[in-house]
């Protein structure tokens, strides 16, 4: 058996390579945007969060409320929204309010966001709802879903004080051209 | 070494976890004139950069970042 002899001499594979040369100026994004699409107690936990901590940055945020996430920022004491019982029905399956989130694991029936709540209290955590009222009073900006908000039959006096006006993807996506960073949780 | 600096106010953010430290002291940057320098207490290990990031963000000037035992001690002077 005869070994394979090399054709070629081994190019070293690290080789250092030049730092390229950066004269594009640094970018900054013109501000932070959330699309807060799930209802979910953890997703809603770090979209407030975010939020909040980017109001305390000095940045400029805003928070596109949709879909499952529209009945976060329904307030804590409606029980039941819609006109019709298919969004009646839809409110008692998905309950509104910020303190009424489930989490998308582990729920076992209130018990994991009941432990959760129970452990973010002891380690002092700021919950989804102080964090929302941190983040409205640091001036980030709530603009809710004019699509959602018809389809779930939401009226305006339903959502918690401090919303904007409801808006479309057009705007959503505007922001975007205009340099805002778009996270979608 | 910690410096001793006549520190207008005061943030304890002791026990308080992340993005608290942050959140509270940006509360109380927001009714403070320029040049206070402000002392937070902190004992989330996060603050540190936290903080960091927090100052290089605002433009407000983080002047001592100390600790003593668990409390981090952070000494920021407002733009």
């Amino acid at each position: 058996m005869t070994t394979a002899t090399l054709e070629r001499p081994i190019t070293p594979v690290l080789e250092p390579t030049p730092e390229p040369k950066t004269d594009k100026p640094e970018t900054k994004s013109a501000g932070l945007l959330l699309i807060n699409y799930s209802g979910e107690l953890e997703k809603t936990w770090a979209s407030m969060l975010l939020a909040s901590t980017a109001g305390a940055m000095g940045m400029k945020c805003k928070v596109f409320i949709t879909f499952w996430g529209f009945q976060t920022m329904v307030k804590d004491s409606k029980r039941i929204t819609g006109q019709n019982w298919m969004q009646k029905m839809l409110s008692v399956m998905q309950r509104p309010g910020i303190s009424h989130r489930k989490l998308s694991k582990m729920n076992f029936l209130g018990m994991g966001p009941w432990m959760i709540n129970h452990l973010a209290k002891e380690y002092k955590d700021a919950t989804p709802k102080e964090l929302l009222e941190i983040a409205l009073s640091m001036g980030v900006e709530f603009i809710p879903c004019q699509m959602t908000m018809d389809l779930f039959g939401i009226k305006p006096d339903d959502l918690i004080e401090g919303m904007g006006e409801p808006v479309g993807a057009a705007t959503v996506l505007g922001l975007i051209q205009d340099g805002w960073t778009p996270l979608f949780i | 070494m910690t410096t001793t600096l006549p520190t207008g106010q005061q943030v304890d953010a002791r026990g308080l976890s992340c993005p608290m430290p942050i959140v509270k002291t940006a509360t109380l940057f927001r009714t403070i004139p320029s040049g206070t320098v402000v002392e937070v207490l902190a004992t989330d290990p996060g603050s540190v950069k936290d903080f960091e990031a927090w100052t290089r963000s605002t433009g407000n000037e983080l002047i001592e970042s100390t600790k003593q035992e668990s409390v981090f001690r952070f000494l920021i002077r407002k733009v």
